[in-house]
């Protein structure tokens, strides 16, 4: 495998790694601001105490992805500075109000109405930076981002506004909803809330199938080269099929209550549905204009990073092994009253 | 392309890396701090120590969440505002960002042990943890440094008209003075740190004097603030040394020297007047300057005019920041070096009213410093992005009206900020003496 490729592959790694763990985290905010029913306030306990200890973890996939892209295919980070300022922008805000409102929160004691504010704040922020992130990766693979040497031609707003692009950042929000739900059920202590989140995790389940077939018919205007991959390559064909068949195993472990099995499938269904993006756009990082191979940094550089990336393993892994290990979901039921 | 969106985005940057700044210090000093009264607190079984430790914990959740999405804009900020400075230069500085990810991370991780585990995790384990994050904090301001470092005087790569070319990585991460910046860099951010905190204590205990917890949270602050207000001075002055030789053209523009001459003055203050080539208002010391910058009287020092006029730096900028960096050092480590002095009389710390009142107007001193000195290198750099190869003008994005991005961010840093401060009042606030003389409750229900 050309050092390039194997690149790539660590950027779409970070990419399935954030939506996994990142995604789940603003699925949580959604959540939060859908919380619902007898419950309500409990489900919102439940949501922080998951969170709190891991998002800023788990957010640091997004940066590692973004590095990597840069010092790896710096002209593709370029390109996709300029094409779309406006959407990254937009999400940076969400981002980091997001972040800060869910700090506030837990730090404001000012009482109810305060908690309320920060609450919203952060659940808003939560629903908006998905649909801005499906939006961008949307633009990226739809083939409307158009270079010329070094100049992006094709404006600013075009590409991420698309109704495909929409329906992207729709996929994205459903998607990142249903991977917190399925993980909830499996946090969850109490019966009753575990069948709140079983029953959010369905109703999610059922948007991103909507949403991925919104994706899919809108993709033959509006993306044409995904849906030649779809359709022809045989490797993406494989990987839908994974997909497909994960998505059935989700639904029939909710409806059995097999919860802690539910988390895995949920995991290996969105992150085969990102592994089939990076898969149904390769070799290009920006379709049509900007491939791998054409953006790709010296080999010098692609050498020095592979190491880097070799160290950084070693090092972030057990980390993480251990930090996961201590905010395990407590096997006793009534043990997480801590929060 | 017009001139304004370029101020706008420097603007931006400026402001985004301004307000980072602050809470990536934090970040990297609150937790030295931290793990120190945590550790004092276990050794003396004192409970105070352990409570102060805990405040602190909060204090840096709180700094180090805003740090983290602050610093997740500018990893994003440097490819909206300059496109062409990634594009071409994120190969030859990627190694050192690439690090500085690593060490975020670990840092993120053990934060998150130390702060919500200790209940969870063994004591030693909880310190362990507490040790990591101080680490890596300071880890990955080192690394971000080298890219600053790299930006003052890039090496590792030949120029060319399609960029660099024969990029060699681990040259250009360790560009000529990397130990000078590094050490100063990291010496600043637990100086404004200690000296924030020392401020804060100090300033209850002018209307508390008997508050024995702030005494004692001043005795965890006072030591790491005077050892690097007396420090910093001497790595400054080896970094300025370093700039005399490898950027005169800063280090003229910092000193307001216009002409190339033998023997320069040192100039305290003035206000440097590019039009007439003088510096009104300032203080001069023969031949100071020629001492300091090169260990010799009546060494050569280049004045702005040795230069052309389109690669000065904006002059009286960097001479004022500069001025404000050094003015503000030498108040510090004056400052230090009475308390230490006192300390080493009274083997204890100083508590009367005078030095409270010296500590608590000293308390923002090494936040200014700080930001000067961060300053005094950004403006110093100019016109340059990366000096001498890439200026700041063509590294630029095409994207129009960055007015608007401009002035959101600055609304949105300025509702940060303020809502960061009230919050931290409020952790110190929870500590003060109640009149029956115990400490109030204002817990907050993270624990």
């Amino acid at each position: 495998m050309p050092t390039d490729a194997i690149l790539g592959f660590a950027v779409a790694g970070t990419f399935v790694l954030y939506a996994l763990f990142g995604g789940a985290d603003f699925g949580g905010g959604v959540w939060d601001l859908l919380a619902s029913g007898p419950r309500k306030a409990e489900q919102r306990a439940l949501i922080a105490r998951a969170i709190g200890p891991v998002w800023e973890v788990n957010h640091i996939w997004l940066i590692v992805g973004l590095v990597l892209l840069f010092a790896g295919f710096p002209r593709a980070f370029a390109v996709l500075s300029v094409a779309l300022h406006v959407p990254l922008t937009l999400l940076m805000l969400g981002i980091v109000f997001r972040g800060a409102a869910f700090t506030f929160r837990t730090y404001d004691t000012r009482g109810d109405a305060v908690q309320r504010q920060w609450g919203l704040v952060f659940s808003g922020a939560s629903v908006i930076a998905p649909v801005l992130l499906g939006m961008c990766v949307g633009a990226v693979v739809s083939g409307t981002i158009r270079v010329e040497g070094r100049v992006v031609v094709s404006g600013f707003f075009a590409s991420w506004l698309a109704p495909f692009s929409w329906a992207v950042g729709a996929l994205a929000l459903s998607l990142f909803a249903f991977l917190a739900a399925a993980y909830l059920t499996h946090e969850a202590h109490e019966p009753a809330l575990r069948e709140d989140f079983r029953r959010r995790a369905m109703g999610a389940g059922v948007a991103v199938f909507v949403a991925a077939l919104a994706v899919l018919l809108l993709a033959r205007e509006g993306a044409p080269r995904v849906w030649e991959g779809l359709l022809r390559s045989p490797f993406a064909l494989a990987l839908h099929a994974g997909t497909a068949v994960a998505a059935v195993a989700s639904f029939a472990l909710l409806w059995t209550r097999r919860f802690q099995w539910v988390r895995v499938a949920a995991a290996v269904q969105a992150g085969l549905i990102v592994l089939g993006w990076a898969a149904s756009q390769y070799p290009y990082l920006v379709v049509p204009d900007v491939t791998l191979h054409g953006a790709v940094a010296s080999p010098g550089v692609q050498r020095v990073l592979l190491v880097a990336l070799g160290v950084g393993t070693a090092v972030v892994v057990p980390s993480l092994v251990l930090l996961f290990r201590v905010f395990r979901p407590a096997p006793t039921p009534g043990a997480g009253s801590e929060a | 392309m017009g001139m304004t969106d370029l101020l706008y985005a420097r603007a931006q940057m400026g402001l985004s890396l301004a307000f980072h700044i602050i809470f990536a210090a934090a970040g990297v000093a609150l937790p030295v701090l931290m793990v120190l009264s945590d550790w004092k607190g276990r050794r003396t079984g004192d409970a105070d120590y352990l409570k102060l430790s805990q405040k602190l914990a909060k204090g840096t959740a709180i700094l180090f969440a805003v740090g983290a999405v602050s610093g997740t804009v500018l990893s994003f900020e440097l490819g909206l505002l300059w496109p062409e400075f990634m594009g071409q230069y994120g190969e030859v500085i990627g190694l050192p960002f690439s690090l500085e990810g690593v060490a975020f991370f670990t840092e993120a991780i053990f934060l998150g042990i130390y702060l919500y585990g200790r209940e969870r995790v063994s004591p030693g384990m909880h310190m362990f943890s507490g040790v990591m994050v101080a680490v890596s904090g300071a880890a990955s301001a080192f690394f971000v440094t080298l890219v600053n470092t790299f930006m003052n005087d890039p090496s590792g790569f030949t120029p060319s008209a399609s960029g660099p070319v024969d990029v060699q990585p681990l040259v250009a991460m360790f560009s000529p003075g990397w130990q000078y910046q590094t050490v100063h860099v990291l010496l600043s951010c637990y100086q404004a740190s200690a000296f924030a905190m020392a401020g804060i204590h100090a300033f209850v205990l002018l209307r508390h004097p008997g508050a024995v917890f702030h005494r004692k949270a001043l005795s965890v602050a006072l030591p790491l603030a005077c050892v690097t207000a007396l420090l910093q001075p001497v790595v400054g002055d080896l970094s300025a040394k370093h700039v005399a030789k490898a950027q005169p053209v800063k280090l003229a523009a910092m000193e307001g020297q216009f002409e190339t001459e033998r023997g320069a003055p040192l100039r305290l203050g003035g206000l440097p007047n590019v039009e007439t080539g003088e510096v009104p208002y300032a203080v001069d010391i023969p031949k100071g300057l020629s001492i300091l910058a090169f260990a010799d009287p009546d060494a050569e020092v280049k004045g702005l005019n040795a230069f052309p006029r389109d690669e000065w730096p904006p002059v009286a900028k960097v001479h004022v920041a500069f001025q404000i960096m050094v003015g503000t050092g030498s108040a510090m480590a004056l400052l230090a070096l009475v308390t230490l002095g006192w300390r080493w009389r009274k083997k204890a710390w100083p508590h009367g009213r005078k030095m409270m009142w010296a500590w608590l107007l000293s308390g923002p001193l090494g936040v200014v410093a700080m930001e000067a000195g961060w300053l005094v290198t950004e403006w110093g750099r100019q016109p340059w992005i990366v000096r001498g190869v890439m200026r700041t003008a063509d590294a630029v994005t095409p994207v129009p009206h960055l007015a608007a991005p401009f002035w959101t961010f600055t609304a949105v840093y300025l509702f940060l900020g303020v809502t960061v401060v009230t919050l931290l009042v409020r952790q110190v606030a929870g500590t003060l003496p109640t009149r029956d003389g115990g400490l109030t409750g204002g817990e907050a229900h993270a624990d």
